[in-house]
């Protein structure tokens, strides 16, 4: 191993008197990738303020070192400090969208950053050559852009060459993928990965996504509640997790393989950082916690070659280890054709742009161009795609949010979309929603009561205010949720916990389908576990059929029986879900499914790279709307779009180059 | 005889409203902890008890009696407040002509008859001036009385923290000794101390006047002798009219219009947007004066309608506060619609919509209550604005009625005084002093209230 380019020794972080960071021992050396693992509101991101110095308005360093090639960075005065920022300390922010400023050229915004730590250059001809090493083409006329002409990919790629114009030593990456859609996340992780094997910088990942670890770091560490619970080598890692939370939080993660079963949740949640916490941080959770865990905090434990644990199980030098997490093998949702509950057939959801003094239509965004659906009862749709692609205005379009502008939404054979307001208010109580933002989802002036109840009410399904109080309570119970909470307010409850109150909220009209809008991508992977399970225990207690709109392929394999792929408005290719994400036809959907990250290092596949981004559904490519980022485009892609055709598998593809049969 | 005027009715219940509003606070914590930080901002504490200072004078001047025929003096059979009664002396106490503040004699020379019979070119004594003093003793007594009255501010303060105690410790269940301490010396949340403090001020201020009141005009007196504390007194009901009514008119077309324009959107939001625009684009004081000349010309050609002076005054300032409210509530219109346009796409609209819930219900329960932040910060920011706009419309006279007593129309008669050799300076002093301090309150108050209740500012530590 090289001579660390990063020491943290003992760094504790104090914001506002409570401890967000507690203790911590970081090493990176020079060519490495470091990840540091943990869910939201670990400390993860206060830790890399610290080591930049830029925490927010009443956080302070409490104790500890950081030394950067031996240099202590505490100790040194803002303005030397100015000089490591952006030049051997480098950093990349989570939203590429807010970190660049509107109103400047992007290649103003590099030749500062180049001016500043690299004076003899010229910062014009560095800031092409950075847009160039960053992989932009075209770099002398981006530089000339502003930053609303640059999709979220291509500002990630500026915020990256602003942040390689110093030269770092270390590249702290905060979160750099979370924004950003899967192809492009794999481009940027490549792009990352390169310029880490040119420059031999030290590279900082903080990421809570373990397929992104598993992928593109070398060393991890896992933060718990302002602590580092175990620290290893990526491939120890996976291979044998020492930690119970680490080992648990594997378990956590949707798979094809657990399908039908339980997922190992994770009981409740992050400690806030304000609460005195004896022992052991996890031990709350932790199922194998003993007395111990609870009064006294574990000291550092080796397992192997560069891989320590902080747990009392492993204190006799043993084991610990072997722990069963489990999983329940629940009854499969049984299979059998049942009555189609909901058909599409052809929806159009186009918006209109309007432009000039009298408004005028002078073009169509095309959000959802002719697609058509068949769900089953009891049965989960999964609608997969990337940001933009028009599956979020497709799954209001079916609940008539949206009106759809061409099409038939067949629900039990009434079309819908011929419904007015007033007829079509008795359908609302069969078709429900659950949306992706836990805390937009509810009125915060409202009380959690009420807010379930409101289904009832407006739905007439409770007569008196006794009747709708025991119908609250219980659906409350159903959801896991004490009934007790119906008095409070949503603010008083954790991402999660809201999740499952707008899942009680949407279960009180009884429905028998429920568009699921990426309802677990705002969570944490362990509170994402809760949540699924609870959907699939719905599903076969209750029989539901689900719309479950996802970006997230593992959690598709995990929980649907059907995939449909959007792509731009169109349904691409749609099939049995093993079939779909073992055998993959249509060219984007393989690319799509290789771009996703895998938590698992052994299984490095071949990934297909995408260029470019999703063009607008405003202007779509003529042809086959694929066919520009497409590697097997021929001629007749340009030209016509493929029909979507039914193989002899059961499959529908819209492709020409997918042989029949 | 109990006589409501219209703008008592409304005054009152502006009030009742407000206390309405702080029952409805009080039972949600997220209307309970906006105003929490408000009560804690020492600020806000002294400016709220300097606008209540000015409340009661606007209350007690919004009930209305008619003298009964058995009252004695001038006045008999007139219609006059509560306030008026109190200030009894202040109100009759009336001289020839100007008198400079504690002044024992006119500000005019004129020729009166001197002992011996001769005319004499002299400055008479006023007719209510103290007796058998001078202006050698002029200066004791005036101590004198301000050492009284000093003396009576404290009794009644005193008597203000006892009660405070009272009700605080059987709120708590302490004990009153200790919770009386406590307000003394501070260490709740809530500065009480300051509370105390600023009540004390008020108080004594008001306990020194009150002595001095009776014997001298402390603010002297205007053009033809009357008393000009009790003018400013007078006009502080008028400005807090002017400022309370006219967004109450404005408030229910303001909040319709603008929700159902960002709600509905289509046609409706075209139709309102453009009645707002067009609104918005005529000089107001061109409509105001428009309107208020109207009025003046229906008054004159009916005058059977109006049994009293009182009542013609009153009807054209409520009239006032209708037409500033026309043209004033364009503002909060335009800052409903962005806000409902912003809430009716978050998710839990839809949630509602995907419920069937009808379109009204949304507005009430969703909508409603996630702007009335916006109404309560326009609210408040509004009035002080409000009340200095009346005194402009009355000083180019298109305000309140000219026998109204309004800070404006203190200023339009003292404005050519102040060319006067000597000056007569003090209408004009006593209009601002009193104008200063209610506008001074409402504006600290206001940037307080902005400041807890703006969602933009709340995170921001102070």
């Amino acid at each position: 191993m090289t001579a660390p380019a990063l020491v943290v020794r003992d760094l504790s972080v104090s914001v506002g008197g409570s401890r967000v960071v507690d203790g911590v021992d970081l090493e990176v050396a020079a060519g490495e990738t470091f990840a540091l693992l943990g869910e939201s509101g670990c400390g993860k991101s206060m830790t890399a303020l610290a080591l930049m110095r830029l925490l927010p308005p009443g956080g302070r360093v409490r104790s500890g070192s950081v030394r950067l090639d031996g240099e202590e960075l505490l100790d040194l005065p803002e303005y030397a400090m100015r000089g490591v920022r952006g030049g051997r300390l480098g950093m990349i922010f989570q939203e590429p969208q807010t970190s660049l400023n509107p109103v400047l050229r992007v290649g103003d915004q590099i030749a500062e950053a180049a001016r500043l730590h690299d004076p003899a250059a010229d910062p014009r001809r560095r800031a092409v050559e950075l847009l160039a090493a960053v992989g932009i083409p075209d770099p002398e006329r981006r530089v000339r852009e502003f930053p609303h002409q640059l999709s979220g990919g291509m500002k990630q790629r500026v915020m990256i060459a602003m942040a390689l114009a110093g030269r770092p030593r270390l590249l702290i990456a905060d979160e750099p993928t979370t924004a950003l859609d899967v192809t492009i996340q794999a481009q940027v992780l490549d792009l990352l990965a390169d310029l880490r094997r040119e420059t031999g910088m030290a590279m900082m990942l903080i990421t809570h996504d373990l397929g992104v670890v598993a992928e593109s770091a070398g060393r991890l560490a896992i933060m718990y509640a302002g602590q580092i619970l175990e620290s290893a080598p990526v491939g120890a890692f996976f291979a044998a997790p020492a930690h119970p939370y680490g080992r648990m939080l594997l378990a956590a993660l949707p798979t094809g393989e657990r399908r039908g079963g339980h997922l190992a949740a994770i009981e409740g949640r992050v400690p806030s950082p304000d609460e005195a916490l004896q022992g052991c941080r996890f031990a709350p959770r932790c199922p194998q916690a003993e007395a111990r865990c609870h009064r006294q905090p574990p000291d550092w434990h080796p397992v192997g070659p560069g891989h320590r644990v902080r747990c009392h199980l492993w204190a006799q030098g043993g084991h610990g280890a072997h722990v069963d997490v489990p999983v329940a093998k629940g009854p499969g949702a049984e299979e059998g054709a049942a009555a189609p509950l909901l058909e599409t057939q052809g929806l159009q959801v186009h918006f209109p742009i309007r432009k000039g003094l009298l408004k005028r239509v002078v073009g169509r965004v095309r959000a959802v161009d002719g697609i058509d659906l068949h769900l089953d009862a009891g049965r989960t749709l999964a609608l997969v795609g990337e940001s933009g692609c028009g599956k979020t205005t497709c799954g209001k379009a079916l609940l008539q949010l949206i009106r759809p502008t061409g099409g038939r939404v067949l629900y039990r054979g009434r079309d819908l979309a011929a419904l007015s307001g007033r007829a079509l208010r008795p359908f609302r109580r069969e078709l429900q929603i659950v949306f992706q933002d836990p805390f937009a989802a509810m009125n915060p002036r409202m009380l959690v009561g009420d807010i379930v109840a409101e289904g009832l009410v407006a739905q007439g399904l409770a007569k008196d205010r006794a009747e709708r109080r025991a119908r609250v309570a219980e659906l409350l119970e159903r959801v896991g949720i004490a009934p007790e909470a119906a008095a409070r307010y949503p603010h008083e409850f954790s991402g999660g916990q809201r999740q499952r109150i707008c899942i009680a909220r949407a279960l009180a009209v009884e429905p028998r389908l429920i568009v699921c809008d990426e309802p677990t991508s705002a969570l944490d992977v362990s509170v994402q576990a809760q949540i699924l399970n609870l959907l699939h225990d719905l599903q076969t207690g209750l029989g539901l059929a689900y719309l479950f709109i996802t970006h997230d392929i593992s959690v598709v394999a995990y929980l649907a029986h059907e995939v449909a792929v959007m792509y731009l408005g169109r349904i691409v290719e749609r099939g049995r879900v093993e079939a779909v994400l073992a055998a993959p036809l249509h060219p984007y959907t393989r690319a799509l499914l290789s771009a996703v990250p895998e938590p698992d290092p052994a299984s490095r596949r071949q990934r297909i790279h995408l260029e470019g981004d999703m063009p607008s559904p405003a202007d779509p490519p003529g042809g086959c709307h694929f066919h520009p980022r497409c590697p097997e485009a021929d001629a007749r892609c340009a030209r016509e779009y493929p029909p979507l055709r039914t193989l002899s598998s059961g499959r529908v593809v819209a492709c020409h180059h997918v042989p029949d049969g | 005889m109990m006589v409501v005027l219209w703008t008592d009715a409304l005054l009152w219940l502006v009030f009742a409203l407000g206390l309405g509003y702080g029952l409805y606070a009080a039972r949600r914590p997220h209307l309970r902890a906006p105003w929490r930080r408000v009560v804690r901002s020492r600020t806000a504490l002294a400016a709220a008890v300097v606008l209540a200072a000015y409340a009661v004078v606007g209350l007690l001047d919004s009930i209305h009696l008619r003298a009964g025929p058995r009252d004695q003096g001038p006045y008999a059979g007139e219609v006059v407040s509560l306030l008026d009664r109190l200030l009894t002396p202040l109100r009759v106490h009336q001289e020839k002509t100007y008198a400079a503040p504690f002044a024992l004699h006119l500000y005019a020379r004129e020729t009166v008859q001197g002992p011996d019979g001769r005319p004499l070119r002299t400055w008479p004594r006023l007719r209510w001036a103290p007796e058998g003093v001078d202006e050698a003793h002029k200066a004791g007594h005036i101590l004198r009385l301000a050492l009284k009255g000093v003396l009576w501010g404290l009794m009644a303060w005193l008597a203000f923290w006892g009660l405070l105690a009272a009700a605080l410790a059987r709120v708590r269940r302490a004990t009153f000794g200790g919770t009386a301490r406590r307000l003394v010396r501070g260490g709740d949340p809530v500065p009480w101390p300051t509370l105390l403090g600023t009540a004390a001020l008020v108080l004594v201020v008001a306990g020194v006047l009150a002595a001095w009141a009776p014997h001298y005009h402390v603010l002297g007196t205007d053009k033809v002798g009357e008393d000009v504390l009790y003018q400013a007194l007078k006009s502080v009901r008028t400005g807090i009219v002017i400022g309370t009514l006219t967004t109450l008119v404005m408030l229910p077309a303001a909040i319709l219009l603008g929700i159902a324009a960002g709600y509905f959107r289509g046609w409706v939001d075209d139709v309102i947007q453009y009645v707002y625009t067009t609104l918005s684009s005529i000089p107001g004081v061109l409509l105001i004066a428009a309107a208020v000349l109207m009025l003046q010309i229906y008054m004159s050609n009916h005058p059977g309608e109006f049994d009293s002076l009182v009542r013609r005054a009153d009807l054209r300032l409520l009239f006032l506060c209708l037409i500033l409210g026309i043209t004033s509530w364009t503002t909060l219109c335009r800052l409903l619609r962005g806000e409902t346009l912003k809430l009716r796409d978050q998710d839990y609209v839809q949630a509602a919509h995907a419920f069937g819930v009808a379109h009204f219900t949304i507005i009430a329960r969703h909508i409603l209550p996630n702007v009335l932040h916006i109404v309560l910060i326009t609210l408040v920011l509004d009035f002080s604005g409000l009340v200095l706009a009346e005194a402009v419309l009355s000083y180019v006279n298109i305000g309140v009625d000219p026998t109204m007593n309004s800070w404006g129309n203190m200023i339009n008669g003292a404005r050519l005084e102040l060319a006067r050799e000597p000056m007569v300076w003090w209408s004009l002093a006593a209009a601002f002093l009193f104008m200063f301090g209610l506008v001074l309150a409402a504006n600290l108050l206001s940037d307080v209230v902005q400041a807890a209740f703006d969602p933009r500012t709340r995170g921001a530590r102070r």
